[in-house]
């Protein structure tokens, strides 16, 4: 249902066409609304007692090769889905008056996207993961291409091609398991016996394809250059969703199929992910473009997920206890999430003075706060909470990450922290060069300040991001039994 | 009547009915050859139906063991009618537009498919170079039909010369293998190799004459210069033809070949068709990114195919054969599409051969910009289209038979090759139109390419039958 209810709109938005622009605004908004309903649906229904999979449904769909159409959620997938539902009625929205041209392909490239997501999140079949993880590219490949900035052309090859070339090692890496394990299913993989060797193998064919997509240092040059090309809501849905499906990937796949490989390899995985979290951040501080900005701060928060993912391995060798690997991965789960809205927030805010002033350079704002209060104080909440700001959602997950990896090493957690000073640097520098000081510029001081539907999206997204920062218990409740399962397969290992 | 003949009533009654259209048509003053045109898709649906109806239950051998009949061979007969129908079909419009309507174009045609047939039946030596030649000869006299057209011309006589080459080494090579084990007949080359009488490394020293026959014929790096050439020269109708159908008939021979006559040297020339298959996709990929002009863009593509085609074989195994004929059926029906939308962009004195050409189709026409965002998706093996299972049948293959590097291989330069098929979809859709013509063509060629595009979404979403028949037609 989740799957097919946006696609089908999707579809059937394309074919009402460009003819009815306000009907099909409305249509795709209803769309977005049931497929959230639905997700929030499967969410009151979800167990969280039970760590395994549920909802589980099964039918088979290419018989000669044994590859069914499955699907489940877990506690892992099911705040993932959430978020990408929850998204994509604020790209609707924010897309509402912006896109002028072939709005009918613009919200069915959205919806069909939205379904792909939701079902790369879902899919328990190798294969069914793969065909949707790929074809999720189409979409955006076009969502870039057609309605994106001045050099949007090589921006979204330089994405299909990065992110492709990741994917197809994963694809060798499953036909591999498929040849020693004989199914694709992927709870089924998880209990493979691997060698050494074959595990360190797939691990990397893993790793190409989810550190292109999470991104992590050094493989992430395509993100910058994809978020700023993009339009605001292609950028919304790349940062928002899509840099999870990496995380995702490394939860569902390399840690559990490839656990001593994993283990092999967590102090190359931590380096890096402090080196993505450390660099990155001073790499964003001297950006003029805001989009640029926000998109090297995604990459260092990214890095706090896959710290997050491989400190257990240290936590455990350091404590021989599960309870502080267990609250890293947590922390990592949760960073997802909130990095979910506050990139989101973020992007939409730049995407707004975008709309008015066409110009993402910091240089040509200065004052913003004079014309535009409620736009401003909007915005000073998004970017205390992406600098981590304790109470907004974005302090809880670092905060956990760093508390758990200093049971693993002062230094580790030391490296890490340094971001709290480096994202306040660059997102509170940005935002006093952007909002306030005087108004030098002519057009800033005749900027209209953000209207209602503006200012619904803000007031959505300022609520999650105050409430989860407040009280995060619900998603953490929803992901702890799947988590504390996950940790203990990965620390058994399953070598041959 | 005599049991033999029966088995090859579809060869013999498409045999006679290219006679009467070679008839009806030195009788017929009509400048459009409707009648002509009726006939030979009459025939081939007519042959179409004789194959399946006539699907064989056990292999049967005939001729004196010169003629097969077996479920592979039926599938492809029965593609190569039905695929050949639809090319006949956009050739017609091609060439009704341009008013180059030349009734012998059909019967050329028709003999190439029985060619064809019998390539796909053949099981003696001497039989696979009979419908091979007789394949080839009808090629090169369509390449060469648009006699005042210069580089249609070069092309045919390009395509003659090498082409000749290639059955003179095939020839040496057969004569070889007859000379070493006193046969003929596929299986008996088969048995005798087996047991051990002659020395391998004169064997060896043959096969790789009729491999390399067989890779000029498939048009395989190094073996490859012919197919830019004739591709970009020949009229589209023409290139069209080429390169769908014969493909199957190619496939065919390969599999007869290699697999029922030289399976016990299948270590050596798995290697051989490593470097061919390596070399075709290095080739075939990074040269098409230069490429500005479609037909020779497909070329390259093309021998980037075949090199994907000869990974299934290298797998060696039953499934891996079934994973090339799969992977050999979507292309055609990828390929056929792909020079449907050159003929259809085209008109009269205007042929849309250059990339630039598809500039902002999106605007022009979303509908078959879709369609041609699909066919390229599929070429460029994304998933959900069915180009994407091709790759992924023949890859599992090879890594179950346990050639991951070569898979690793094959997966880097796939990606090479996705760059210049989303270059076309960035033409269609990020660029603006330099011309706002309208796409003018007859209402039968839209309803069919359209079909076409969307059957490769179709099966890319439902790809089990055609998996499941592959894997039939060669179990068997």
């Amino acid at each position: 249902m989740l799957i097919w209810t946006p696609i089908l709109g999707g579809i059937w938005v394309l074919i009402a066409g460009d003819r009815q622009e306000e009907t099909v605004k409305y249509f795709s908004f209803a769309v977005s609304i049931i497929t959230f309903v639905f997700s929030v649906i499967l969410y009151c229904q979800f167990d969280t007692t039970y760590a395994g999979m549920q909802f589980v449904e099964e039918t088979s769909w290419i018989t000669a090769f044994d590859i069914k159409y499955h699907l489940g959620v877990d506690g892992i997938a099911l705040p993932l889905i959430l978020l990408t539902t929850f998204t994509t009625i604020l790209v609707i929205l924010a897309s509402w008056e912006v896109i002028e041209d072939r709005i009918s392909y613009y919200m069915c490239a959205f919806l069909i996207l939205t379904g792909l997501m939701n079902a790369v999140f879902v899919a328990l079949d190798a294969i069914l993961f793969y065909v949707f993880w790929e074809a999720m590219l189409i979409p955006m490949f076009l969502i870039i291409g057609i309605w994106g900035g001045p050099n949007r052309v090589y921006a979204t090859i330089k994405f299909f091609l990065y992110t492709f070339l990741g994917s197809v090692f994963m694809l060798v890496a499953f036909l591999y398991l498929y040849s020693v394990a004989g199914s694709f299913n992927i709870e089924a993989l998880h209990d493979v016996p691997l060698g050494s060797t074959a595990q360190k193998l797939i691990f990397i064919a893993f790793f190409l394809a989810f550190a292109v997509k999470i991104p992590m240092w050094p493989v992430h040059t395509w993100l910058p250059d994809a978020h700023v090309e993009a339009p605001t809501a292609g950028s919304v849905v790349l940062a928002a969703v899509m840099l999870k499906m990496g995380g995702y990937g490394f939860l569902r796949f390399s840690l559990p199929i490839t656990p001593d490989a994993s283990l092999f390899f967590s102090e190359a995985m931590i380096a890096l992910s402090l080196i993505a979290i450390v660099y990155i951040g001073f790499v964003a501080l001297v950006q003029e473009d805001m989009k640029k900005l926000i998109a090297y701060s995604s990459i260092s928060h990214m890095g706090f997920v896959t710290l997050g993912f491989f400190i257990p391995f240290a936590i455990v060798a350091a404590t021989d206890s599960n309870s502080g690997a267990i609250m890293g991965m947590e922390g990592a789960m949760m960073q997802m999430i909130s990095h979910g809205f506050i990139s989101a927030a973020m992007f939409l805010c730049v995407g707004v003075m975008y709309d008015r002033l066409h110009s993402r350079m910091i240089k040509d704002y200065g004052g913003v706060v004079n014309s535009m209060p409620y736009f401003a104080a909007f915005m000073m909440l998004f970017v205390m909470a992406n600098s981590g700001l304790p109470g907004t959602s974005g302090f809880v997950g670092e905060f956990l990450v760093i508390v758990s990896s200093y049971q693993a090493s002062f230094w580790i957690a030391f490296a890490a922290a340094l971001t709290l000073i480096l994202g306040a640097a660059y997102s509170l520098w940005m935002y006093k060069r952007v909002i306030f000081g005087d108004v030098t510029k002519a057009a800033v001081a005749e900027l209209k300040d953000i209207n209602a539907r503006e200012g619904f999206i803000f007031f959505l997204l300022a609520i999650v991001v105050l409430s989860f920062g407040v009280w995060p218990a619900p998603v953490f409740e929803l992901m702890h039994v799947t988590v504390e399962q996950l940790i203990e397969h990965v620390l058994q290992g399953k070598i041959l | 009547m005599n049991a033999d003949l029966i088995i090859a009533i579809p060869e013999i009654s498409l045999f006679t009915l290219a006679c009467l259209v070679l008839i009806v048509d030195a009788f017929s003053n009509d400048p459009q050859h409707l009648w002509t045109y009726r006939i030979t898709q009459a025939s081939l649906l007519l042959t179409l139906i004789l194959v399946i109806n006539a699907f064989p239950e056990n292999t049967v051998i005939a001729f004196n063991g010169g003629f097969i009949s077996d479920a592979m061979s039926a599938t492809l007969k029965a593609f190569m009618c039905g695929i050949s129908f639809v090319v006949f079909l956009y050739s017609y419009e091609y060439l009704k537009e341009r008013q180059s309507l030349q009734g012998e174009y059909f019967v050329l045609g028709l003999f190439a498919v029985l060619g064809m047939m019998i390539m796909a039946s053949a099981y003696s030596l001497l039989s696979v170079y009979l419908g091979l030649e007789l394949l080839s000869l009808s090629l090169y006299a369509m390449v060469a039909m648009q006699r005042d057209s210069d580089s249609a011309s070069e092309a045919a006589m390009k395509y003659f010369v090498l082409g000749a080459l290639a059955s003179g080494l095939l020839l040496y090579g057969i004569s070889m293998i007859y000379g070493l084990t006193g046969h003929l007949q596929l299986s008996n080359i088969a048995e005798t190799i087996n047991s051990d009488a002659i020395n391998r490394s004169y064997l060896v020293f043959a096969m790789i004459f009729l491999i390399i026959g067989m890779a000029f014929k498939l048009g395989a790096a190094p073996f490859h210069m012919w197919v830019p050439d004739v591709y970009q020269g020949a009229p589209t109708s023409v290139t069209l033809f080429i390169s769908t159908a014969p493909k199957l008939a190619a496939f065919a021979m390969a599999m007869r070949i290699l697999v029922d006559g030289l399976f016990p040297l299948v270590a050596d020339w798995q290697s051989i068709l490593m470097i061919l298959a390596v070399l075709s996709m290095g080739v075939g990929n990074v040269i098409a990114i230069a490429q500005t002009n479609i037909k020779r863009m497909l070329a390259y593509s093309t021998i980037a195919h075949v090199g994907f085609l000869f990974l299934g074989l290298i797998a060696g195994t039953v499934s891996g054969f079934s994973g090339s004929m799969f992977y050999i059926i979507s292309y055609a029906l990828m390929s056929m599409g792909a020079f449907g939308m050159v003929i259809l962009l085209g008109r009269n004195g205007f042929e849309a051969e250059m990339l630039d050409d598809f500039k902002g189709l999106s605007e022009r026409n979303p509908w078959f910009a879709f369609i041609m965002l699909c066919l390229m998706f599929s070429m460029a093996g994304v998933p959900p289209f069915l180009g994407f299972w091709s790759k992924w049948f023949v890859l599992k293959e090879l890594v179950a038979s346990g050639f991951v590097e070569l898979a690793a291989v094959a997966v880097v330069f796939s990606i090479i090759g996705a760059y210049y098929y989303l270059r076309i979809i960035k033409l269609m859709y990020f660029d603006k139109a330099d011309s706002m013509t309208a796409i003018k063509s007859s209402k039968l060629m839209r309803i069919v390419l359209s079909v076409n595009g969307l059957l490769i979404l179709f099966l890319g979403l439902t790809p089990n039958a055609l998996m499941s028949l592959c894997l039939v037609a060669l179990s068997g």
